[in-house]
């Protein structure tokens, strides 16, 4: 197996995707400023989307609409997988959600007098 | 140190855990059996275009309830904390006025995005798109306006109540489906129709506009909370 056949193998979405998880789980894990634990979490839900998104993929098909591309006939035979694209869509809504939250709590904790590293949060710590 | 150790010791984990994953996604030659089911019956059953839309609306519409209820949740949750009683008079600093180029272009935009909005959320049913991304684009248009008039208050009144009214639209959309038709937030109360047209798939366009104007609603809720001069 050659090195062209194995990058060929690689599917970039996916692969995108599991770096940016593995990113986003490093900010998690190794910053101690709130609002950048808050970032590495959407970077984090971003990789997973990604990577749910790339799983449902099936190369030369189209998106799963029918349109002039595929019609009600032909559907099955020449679209993708619609289940993780539904689920990437909720996804997506509830990771905005998260985030509004987290970022709000780390405003209050910021403006009531206390800090915004979560090394001043002695249970939190690990 | 040990820190150290422990977290790069959890990437390398999560790394061999997501290593098949690069490789093996989307190699798969034909939909699973419930996905062929959907693309099969979603186009002939609901008559909807967008076989996802007719999983999120329909299929899955139980689910998309429940997301609504979260985002709801977590809207009152970022409302209640960002209070200017609970920030104190020293979190909201100075705004400087806007520019007349923001000015201007706010004024000419605003009915251009919520026009493109509800035309998004309007077709969720035949285009990408639908409710949250119509909705997204809804809030859009309120922040350029915050950012324009950062002074200016949202209609909180008129905020809440097509919030209110939304949820409680959706909820009788499938309540009229569970008497008229064969479930909770079956869209087949109304004709389908054919198939690409406006008018078609039942309630789905009707349900997708409610959750359009919800989710509008409701981000730009979160929009006034984050600036943090909410009384």
């Amino acid at each position: 197996m050659s090195v062209m056949a194995f990058i060929a193998g690689i599917n970039p979405v996916a692969a995108s995707g599991a770096v940016l998880v593995l990113v986003g789980l490093w900010g998690v894990l190794s910053r101690p400023n709130l609002f950048k634990i808050a970032v590495a979490f959407s970077v984090m839900e971003t990789g997973v989307n990604l990577v749910i998104l790339s799983v449902g993929y099936i190369r030369g098909r189209t998106a799963p609409i029918l349109d002039s591309a595929a019609d009600a006939r032909s559907a099955s035979a020449r679209m993708t997988d619609p289940v993780p694209q539904a689920l990437v869509l909720t996804a997506i809504v509830i990771g905005l959600a998260v985030t509004a939250l987290m970022l709000s709590y780390a405003v209050r904790l910021r403006t009531g007098g206390g800090d915004s590293s979560i090394e001043s949060y002695g249970e939190e710590k690990w | 140190m040990m820190r150290k150790v422990m977290v790069t010791l959890a990437i390398i984990g999560f790394a061999f855990a997501l290593l098949p994953l690069a490789f093996r996604a989307g190699v798969q030659a034909e939909p699973g059996a419930l996905a062929t089911e959907y693309l099969e019956t979603a186009p002939r059953e609901l008559g909807a275009a967008n076989v996802v839309t007719a999983i999120v609306v329909s299929y899955r519409g139980f689910d998309t309830l429940g997301e609504v209820a979260v985002l709801f949740v977590a809207t009152a949750g970022v409302g209640a904390m960002l209070t200017r009683k609970r920030l104190g008079p020293a979190a909201v600093g100075r705004r400087k006025p806007a520019t007349e180029v923001l000015r201007t272009a706010t004024g000419l935009l605003t009915g251009l995005i919520v026009m493109f909005g509800a035309y998004i959320f309007m077709h969720g049913h035949l285009t990408p798109g639908g409710g949250f991304q119509g909705g997204v684009v809804i809030a859009t248009a309120v922040l350029l306006n915050v950012l324009a008039a950062p002074e200016s208050h949202l209609a909180h009144g008129v905020m809440t109540a097509v919030e209110a009214l939304s949820g409680a639209a959706y909820v009788a959309i499938g309540l009229l489906g569970a008497f008229l038709a064969w479930g909770f937030l079956d869209p087949r109360v109304m004709p389908t129709g054919s198939i690409g047209s406006l008018v078609s798939a039942g309630t789905i366009p009707l349900i997708y506009s409610a959750i359009g104007l919800k989710v509008g609603a409701e981000l730009s809720g979160i929009i006034e909370a984050l600036k943090g001069d909410r009384p």
